[in-house]
């Protein structure tokens, strides 16, 4: 038990994984996963993108032993969930979605119960309480109650509780959806410090920059299925052109006609045209040849965004 | 060896959500006052209010004379106080741990398990309902309405008591969808704490009703503390063990089913 079967440092293993959600008292079953295969390597930062609905957050809560597999194979830690749940959760942190701290506790009462659930010794969870207040930076709310902190400060909250327990694995669910930008750098910086520790990070995201940040390697879901995979840089070298140029008319169906010859590629956005091209400036001038005046014209270096356009022709956030 | 047995997960975890729910009572102990103060409440207007009109009940405490109505009513207070105590635990505080904190998604996110987390919340239920029956308990001694020895049976008596309406509650509070449907729980409960023998004997009612009430949950209890405070051992005392221990399992063996439907994603 514990032992990692599936090869040298691999953390977590999914063959054919699957999750049918079957309504109560009848309905048609929606099939949430639709057959995924990846891999967790230990230390590694790994990621999945996606829309909401894409799969992703039920993958994680599959992968946190908490809800059942219907189909295919998962190994976490070289165990299987289904048989040993309890001896997965032991050894993982879990950042779910919405924060799910404890209200009716203050700050450090938190970390103090929590740590309980895990079944560890009173004094070993108090020192490893103010540790964690600090990592938090939550050293002087310690005794507030949990409704007089920030969205930010809950989140790192949640983080702190997640590894009370010292996890192998630290399983973040959107980590910094709802927060300002300062809060999410400063969660950012957070979790690259945990990764410099050696903590393996699973996380999902509907951020490219979110993933271009903090991910080693990611797969990128839609419906249930995984659509591509690799290192961020790699993702956007095997399906963009370097840079994209971003183009805004009066007349966008006029002006797409005249300019449909250039870059490697166009998308069609309601509110602006993406040429795909490794020298956005050289494509900027051929428009300007046409004749063709944009409203506005940007060239920047393309992102995992346009992985995504590319591979489903959809945008991540509606 | 019970070190080792307190630190076997079948025991720990179900002892972690206790002291989770310690650690906050700690703030709030002086509920458990509140708790108190309603029976004490009904002793002092039915007890000793219509206690002084009614005198005695005939056939009681083996004829004793000086067994009086608040003698009487006093046991059956105390199995309602355990009753409620626990109850309300299981049903009003559960419920809004289940569907306003959610605070089961994050400890079923550690290695505790459903059945850790409605064993935790059974077994301190039951302490909270003991705590009001002993507290209350207190108070009935000393105004001298304990009339024998087997009055210590009253404190197993009532943790029994307390263990059936906690789990009871587990189950009841699964088919609750929002805070209305609690008025149906009351719909049940106050019926049954008005005529489940709480203030008059048995005996009044026509041999059909005396089944129905005789089946009724809080009827076994009250019997089960009553019949010893009065000092009247009898195979009924028994019988109520027996039918609450039952009506507590199989709550339970209820509560946790439909907790593993509600709570598993």
């Amino acid at each position: 038990m514990g032992d990692e079967s599936a090869g040298a440092g691999v953390l977590i293993e999914a063959v054919g994984l699957r999750k049918v959600h079957t309504p109560r008292g009848g309905g048609e079953a929606t099939e949430a996963v639709a057959g995924i295969d990846f891999r967790v390597h230990r230390g590694e930062a790994f990621g999945f993108l996606g829309p909401n609905g894409a799969g992703k957050s039920t993958t994680m809560r599959m992968v946190a032993a908490v809800s059942p597999v219907s189909g295919g194979t998962l190994r976490v830690l070289g165990m299987d969930p289904k048989t040993h749940g309890p001896a997965i959760r032991a050894r993982l942190g879990s950042v779910p979605q919405d924060d799910t701290l404890d209200t009716e506790l203050t700050v450090r009462e938190n970390l103090l119960v929590y740590g309980r659930y895990f079944g560890l010794p009173r004094a070993e969870i108090r020192e490893r309480a103010t540790q964690l207040l600090d990592f938090a930076r939550l050293v002087d709310k310690a005794d507030e109650q949990v409704e007089a902190l920030s969205g930010g400060m809950r989140r790192r909250l949640t983080i702190a509780r997640s590894l009370v327990n010292r996890p192998d694995i630290l399983l973040l669910d959107e980590p910094t959806t709802g927060l300002d930008p300062q809060a999410r750098h400063l969660l950012w910086e957070r979790l690259f410090r945990l990764k410099q520790e050696g903590v393996t990070l699973l996380l999902t995201t509907h951020y490219m920059d979110e993933a271009e940040q903090l991910c080693d390697r990611l797969v990128v879901m839609d419906h249930g299925r995984i659509v591509a995979q690799g290192t961020p840089r790699g993702l956007i070298a095997g399906h963009c052109t370097r840079e994209v140029l971003e183009l805004r008319f009066d007349d966008q169906e006029a002006a797409a006609g005249k300019i449909r010859h250039l870059g490697d590629r166009q998308e069609k956005l309601p509110d602006r045209l993406l040429v795909y091209a490794d020298d956005g400036e050289d494509a900027l001038k051929a428009v300007h040849r046409t004749g063709v005046e944009p409203l506005t014209a940007l060239v920047r270096r393309s992102g995992l965004e346009d992985v995504f356009l590319t591979l489903t022709g959809r945008t991540l956030v509606d | 060896m019970l070190r080792a047995l307190w630190r076997s997960p079948a025991v720990a975890g179900p002892a972690a959500l206790v002291e989770r729910n310690l650690v906050i009572y700690r703030h709030t102990w002086y509920l458990l006052l509140a708790e108190v103060f309603e029976p004490v409440l009904y002793l002092l207007s039915m007890g000793v209010g219509i206690g002084a009109l009614v005198g005695h009940v005939p056939g009681l405490g083996g004829g004793d004379p000086s067994v009086g109505y608040v003698d009487f009513v006093a046991p059956a207070l105390l199995a309602t106080a355990a009753m409620n105590g626990a109850m309300n635990e299981t049903t009003f505080n559960i419920y809004g741990k289940l569907k306003m904190l959610h605070t089961y998604d994050s400890i079923l996110a550690t290695p505790l398990r459903i059945r850790d987390v409605a064993l935790g919340e059974v077994a301190w239920a039951l302490l909270r309902g003991t705590a009001v029956t002993v507290v209350f308990g207190a108070a009935v001694a000393a105004f001298g309405l304990l009339h024998s020895p087997w009055a210590v049976l009253i404190l197993p008596g009532s943790l029994l008591i307390a263990f059936a309406f906690a789990a009871a509650g587990l189950a009841v509070v699964t088919y609750i969808r929002s805070w209305q449907d609690f008025q149906l729980v009351q719909l049940v409960m106050l019926p049954m704490f008005l005529f489940a023998t709480t203030f008059y004997p048995l005996g009044v009612y026509a041999r059909p009703v005396q089944i129905a009430v005789e089946c009724l949950p809080l009827y076994q209890s009250i019997e089960l503390v009553r019949e010893p405070s009065l000092g009247v051992m009898n195979a009924g005392v028994g019988l109520a063990a027996l039918y609450l221990l039952v009506f507590g399992a199989l709550s339970m063996a209820l509560a946790l089913h439909r907790l593993e439907r509600t709570l598993v994603p």
